[in-house]
């Protein structure tokens, strides 16, 4: 057996890290993490508090906790919405050909020019901020990445004999997609939504820190962030942990994904 | 070759037609109306009529569509209802702050990942190259507001050498770049992670190639190698890279004028957010998005004036 590569080791140990206090937030954390206590603010670490208080005497553990799960949420529900739809429009676009095809990548194209951000500004804007929205945005960005690396890998398969012999045995385009054509790119598919899972917990925790994403009281990472900046002379530690986390998780994702694919595609371990 | 400069530029007006018909859409035809939406709920029917006649709000879609197309063209993004002025007004007096803090992040963007990215792959499998491997992959998990907040902390809390946020004006040009340092190197130092990976592996492709042997067997120095003969066969993934970070940038700058409140295009944006000031909003995200399709655009065009080769296929 050959041995794993060091990123993908190191992502999958950040990653498993990230959600299991995630998923260990759904049944047990140290303190409500919205139960306030004025009179313990900024408390010091202690085996009462492990790293603390905040402003409201908030228990920082709970906090970073409980917005680890949140921030998982938003980036899966993204990564599912955003890549499902994409994924959709990647196979229709490589089975169909011609117009269909050039009509769902100029339309792809015409995804890349809208960030995130702006996505999620003009929905504030019009619905006012929310989660949602934040989530809307964020799955729309990720509609026309799908399709591209859906379509490009799709192609190469459409090419192979065992799909010309499906055709041959007189099977349909749609059969012959979600048969022969998914399986094959699945791999692809996979490290892309991991790659895309770090963007997506990266861009919740900008929209929630500019207030265009979770509002008050959830606990976001990004919104951590904002109310500590307020509090950078009397609490300059409040502004360390919500950020070492969203690196951590973002980090572990990220190898993850780059080591999924050294493993799924290994001509590219050379060139990279 | 004029046949490729009228298709691009084609590409390119229709490209931006179609972000200007979403973005109208997203602001317009979704469900709920801007008057409501601007003056709130507990308006007087009388006031929200007044709005929609002055928005043109009772002119079919199609109509309102056109001019806005057409009076944008001229320059005529309409008038701010928060801050009582036209829109192009405005933009004119915010545009310099967010221009100069792109301009500023992409040079030391380049600056910094063109060195890197080329000190690594000279270094390659030894540890300058790991090392800057390193921080690069460290560098695009770092979410640039926390960068900002951790800069401002240890900067102008702690050592006090630069202003934690604001901006005085260009009055002062001094005080007006101390303000500008910590912000360019809050965007610069994350999109430089991107750009220094991309670097080096492009170079490194390079570097494999034969020409590059005969040049250092012809007794040419290492350093003169890389610079003169790598990099700028180096160069054609790393333009479309600077392109898509250049759009990045400016879209950064959005966050980054968020955070050491600096009065741009980014910080106008989030004040007409919270005013409910729509017009304003729908020229921003307009403005924002067709920088992103030119910074595309001009990549698409440099691609031939860096790779002569391109030009014969096209």
């Amino acid at each position: 057996m050959k041995r794993l590569p060091a990123n993908f080791l190191l992502g999958a140990l950040l990653v498993s890290l990230v959600v299991g206090v995630a998923a260990l937030s759904l049944v047990w954390t140290p303190h409500d993490p919205q139960a306030m206590s004025i009179s313990t603010k900024f408390a010091p670490p202690s085996t009462e508090h492990w790293l603390g208080t905040d402003q409201l005497g908030r228990d920082v553990v709970a906090q970073l906790m409980a917005a680890a799960r949140n921030s998982m949420t938003v980036a899966l529900v993204a990564v599912l919405l955003g890549g499902s739809i994409g994924v959709g429009l990647g196979l229709l676009a490589s089975a169909l050909g011609g117009w269909v095809e050039d009509a769902v990548m100029r339309l792809a194209d015409l995804g890349f020019a809208f960030p995130a951000l702006l996505f999620a500004i003009m929905l504030a804007a019009v619905f006012g901020p929310s989660l949602t929205n934040a989530v809307l945005a964020i799955s729309f960005i990720n509609i026309p990445i799908f399709a591209r690396v859906t379509r490009a890998s799709a192609n190469q398969i459409w090419t192979r004999d065992y799909v010309a012999a499906a055709r041959a045995a007189g099977r349909g385009r749609f059969a012959i997609s979600r048969d022969h054509i998914l399986p094959n790119i699945a791999a692809a598919v996979i490290v892309q939504a991991t790659i895309e899972f770090a963007v997506a917990i990266l861009a919740e925790a900008a929209l929630s820190y500019l207030g265009l994403g979770a509002q008050p009281p959830a606990s976001s990472w990004g919104r951590m962030l904002s109310e500590a900046q307020t509090l950078m002379y009397l609490a300059p530690q409040l502004a360390i942990y919500p950020g070492l986390c969203i690196v951590v998780a973002v980090l572990g994702f990220g190898l993850l994904g780059d080591g999924l694919r050294d493993i799924t595609d290994p001509r590219l371990v050379r060139a990279r | 070759m004029a046949y490729f400069l009228f298709r691009r530029t084609l590409g390119f007006v229709l490209t931006l037609l179609a972000v200007s018909l979403v973005v109208f859409a997203v602001m317009n035809v979704l469900p709920g109306d801007p008057a409501l939406t601007i003056l709130g709920m507990d308006a007087s029917e009388d006031a929200i009529a007044a709005l929609r006649e002055q928005l043109g709000l009772n002119e079919p879609l199609v109509t309102r569509y056109v001019s806005w197309v057409w009076n944008a063209l001229q320059g005529d993004f309409g008038l701010s209802h928060s801050f009582r002025v036209p829109v192009s007004e405005l933009i004119a007096e915010r545009l310099p702050m967010t221009i100069s803090l792109a301009v500023a992040g992409m040079l030391v963007t380049l600056v910094l990942a063109l060195g890197l990215g080329i000190t690594a792959a000279a270094q390659h499998g030894r540890a300058g190259d790991w090392g800057v491997m390193f921080l690069s992959q460290l560098g695009i998990a770092v979410p640039a507001f926390w960068l900002s907040i951790l800069l401002v902390m240890l900067f102008a809390v702690k050592l006090r050498w630069l202003p934690p946020g604001g901006f005085a004006g260009w009055d002062d040009p001094a005080a007006a770049l101390r303000s500008l340092i910590l912000p360019t190197v809050a965007l610069a130092l994350v999109q430089s992670a991107v750009l220094a990976r991309v670097t080096r592996s492009s170079a490194l492709e390079v570097m494999r190639q034969d020409f590059v042997r005969t040049a250092r067997a012809s007794g040419l120095s290492r350093r003169r190698v890389l610079w003169r003969h790598v990099l700028p066969n180096a160069l054609v993934p790393i333009v479309t890279i600077v392109g898509m970070q250049f759009a990045a940038l400016v879209t950064g700058t959005i966050v980054i004028e968020n955070v050491f409140y600096l009065p741009g295009l980014g910080r106008l944006i989030f004040q007409s957010i919270a005013n409910r000031d729509l017009p304003t909003v729908q020229a921003l995200v307009m403005l924002f998005a067709a920088i992103v399709v030119t910074a595309n655009f001009v990549v698409d065009l440099l691609y031939v004036v860096i790779d002569p080769r391109l030009k014969a296929r096209a």
